[in-house]
């Protein structure tokens, strides 16, 4: 019988929204022809919790803890960018120390993230020892934070006027130690993946995004700069003082799974970098907060001692404090992208409105064009290369 | 460029348009009519001096219940220069629709579909406006001021067939009837 006599049709498969691969409650529905995909629709909104609209009722400070259940991987990129973003409406200015201390987080919480994303992308292509290994380091990172702020995921010590209270003993010490630690397992991780054929295989010339599409596609951050955009928020419009920093921005060629994979390596080196600098400038003892009565609270010993300080640690506690009415949009440089927080206030102790910019959800939504065309078997590893976090889509 | 040469430089090249400068000091903001937002986009995405390749962020604020209602913000972005911007289109709550801008920038699609669903603001033009975040079936829209929160309401469950004995009986003997089905394997029922 001649082939043309067959008769073909394509086949719609559902992909999740429980897999183990779509990093939480992905569903994509994916219309196949044989084993290649010619349709993909993602389906997104299982996690939604309605944050944005709990935070209309919530006090200033409050809020932190919120937007850190966000993205749950990078919890301190919501919290920096909502922190910054209330504080460029209060027009304060944090100290030196301050922003050293939450640019040293800020990268420390890239180097986690990143470890789960390697870990579970390598998993999913085979490389099941690479995910032990990492979330084996990863458990130093979480250690720091339960160090400093006593929560390892969701530390909340970021807040709006700078931090939640002073670094406790042995900072440097525990941090130093990690930081020591991680070149050599980053070259560990390396040996068994950059220049594994299998690998290589799994992941050159998949999922390309090229740079008209990342841009029009609104993916900056890691994927558009695998596609050879060289755009950083951190380059770009530093803030918290990055512009004294001294960093490379790892930029891509093809924009495949393979070239997302080393960009995101060659990021983690760079942050150790940003890491070591930071925690040199970073003194033992000093300034942890704006000094400003009206937002931070009086140290404990003045609570009890003067009946001024009792009064402010008390209408703070209660009140919290108000925003000029204004709006704000300072973005940061997340792990998975830009992080921004949209802020709206109408001049009272709680938002008007806040918005937060999800790069994950760019990401999803370019998950279309990423896969069309390809295998069935390389939607798993695209969707392991691009990251996405899904409390961070549906919000 | 500062929010007053941003304006006089669109008012040249969108005629008839009257733009208003934003207030916010963290980036130029423009406040742009609605029937002239798309030509404003396309002028703002290709013209040399300005270059704003990605659409960042689309979100909408809620002023109920004052007038104008709504506020359709827009984060610009031009990655070569960099610059930021931000548009504004200000809609009346009786008449919360403005152009899609998917034409313009791709990203917009899930963008306009999340602030469809969780303003109600219809994106004409757009061609797939679906809710994105809540379920398919849900009613309003809950990023509204007026929208109820503070509120118990019962839950709604889908209620599963109640049929008495004497039903199922009833339902079991008119369908053999119908079928004259007397004598099947395993026995009469009744």
């Amino acid at each position: 019988m001649p082939m043309t006599d067959l008769r073909t049709e394509t086949m719609t498969v559902n992909m999740g929204p429980q897999h183990p691969s779509t990093h939480g409650v992905l569903r994509l529905v994916l219309r196949l022809d044989g084993e290649n995909v010619v349709g993909a629709e993602p389906t997104v909104g299982y996690l939604h919790t309605g944050i944005e609209k709990t935070i209309e009722q919530k006090k200033y400070q409050q809020v932190i803890p919120l937007v850190e259940r966000m993205d749950y991987l990078s919890a301190q990129s919501n919290s920096f960018s909502f922190a910054l973003s209330v504080e460029r409406l209060l027009r304060i200015d944090v100290p030196d120390r301050v922003k050293w201390i939450r640019v040293l987080l800020a990268e420390l919480q890239r180097l986690n993230s990143h470890l789960v994303w390697l870990a579970t992308h390598g998993m999913e292509v085979g490389a099941v020892t690479l995910m032990l290994y990492c979330f084996r380091e990863r458990e130093l990172f979480l250690n720091i934070n339960e160090l400093v702020a006593g929560f390892r995921m969701f530390p909340s010590y970021i807040r709006v006027g700078g931090l939640r209270e002073d670094l406790p003993a042995g900072f440097h010490a525990a941090v130093t130690e990690v930081l020591d630690r991680m070149p050599a397992k980053l070259a560990e991780y390396e040996d068994l993946l950059t220049h594994n054929p299998i690998y290589i295989k799994r992941a050159r010339g998949v999922g390309v995004v090229s740079k008209a599409d990342a841009l029009g596609l609104g993916l900056i951050g890691p994927i558009a700069r695998a596609a050879g955009i060289p755009y950083d928020v951190r380059k770009a419009f530093p803030y918290s003082g990055y512009e004294t920093f001294d960093f490379d921005v790892p930029i891509g060629a093809t924009g495949d799974v393979y070239d997302r994979y080393l960009v995101r390596i060659e990021e983690m080196y760079q942050s150790l970098r940003i890491c070591r600098q930071a925690l040199d400038r970073i003194s033992p003892a000093g300034a942890w907060a704006v000094d400003d009565p009206r937002i931070v609270a009086p140290p404990k010993d003045k609570v009890y001692t003067e009946m001024e300080a009792l009064i402010q640690h008390f209408l703070i506690h209660s009140q919290g404090f108000t925003v000029p009415a204004g709006e704000a949009y300072v973005p940061v440089e997340g792990p998975r992208g830009e992080h921004g927080c949209y802020v709206v206030s109408d001049g009272t102790n709680r938002p008007w409105r806040v918005k937060m910019r999800s790069p994950s959800l760019m990401s999803c939504q370019a998950l279309p064009t990423m896969i069309h065309g390809g295998m069935i078997a390389d939607v798993i590893a695209v969707i392991g290369s691009i990251d996405v976090v899904m409390g961070d889509v549906d919000r | 460029m500062d929010v007053a040469s941003i304006v006089a430089a669109l008012r040249a090249a969108v005629p008839g348009a009257d733009y208003q400068p934003g207030t916010a000091t963290d980036r130029p903001t423009v406040i742009v009519p609605r029937e002239h937002l798309v030509d404003t986009a396309k002028v703002l995405r290709d013209d040399p001096s300005f270059r704003f390749d990605v659409l960042v962020e689309v979100t909408a604020v809620d002023y109920w219940p004052d007038e104008p209602r709504f506020e359709v913000v827009y984060h610009l972005l031009a990655t070569t220069i960099p610059s930021q911007i931000r548009l504004k289109v200000r809609l009346a709550g009786e008449e919360a629709h403005v152009l899609s801008l998917r034409t313009v920038w791709p990203s917009a699609d899930w963008l306009e579909r999340e602030v469809w669903d969780l303003f109600g603001i219809v994106f004409e033009q757009h061609g797939d406006l679906r809710r994105l975040l809540m379920p398919e079936d849900w009613e309003g829209h809950p990023l509204r001021k007026d929208y109820p929160v503070q509120i118990k309401m019962k839950a709604k469950v889908h209620q599963p067939l109640q049929l008495t004995e004497q039903e199922f009986q009833a339902n079991i003997v008119a369908d053999r009837e119908v079928r004259g089905d007397r004598t099947r394997p395993g026995g009469d029922l009744t």
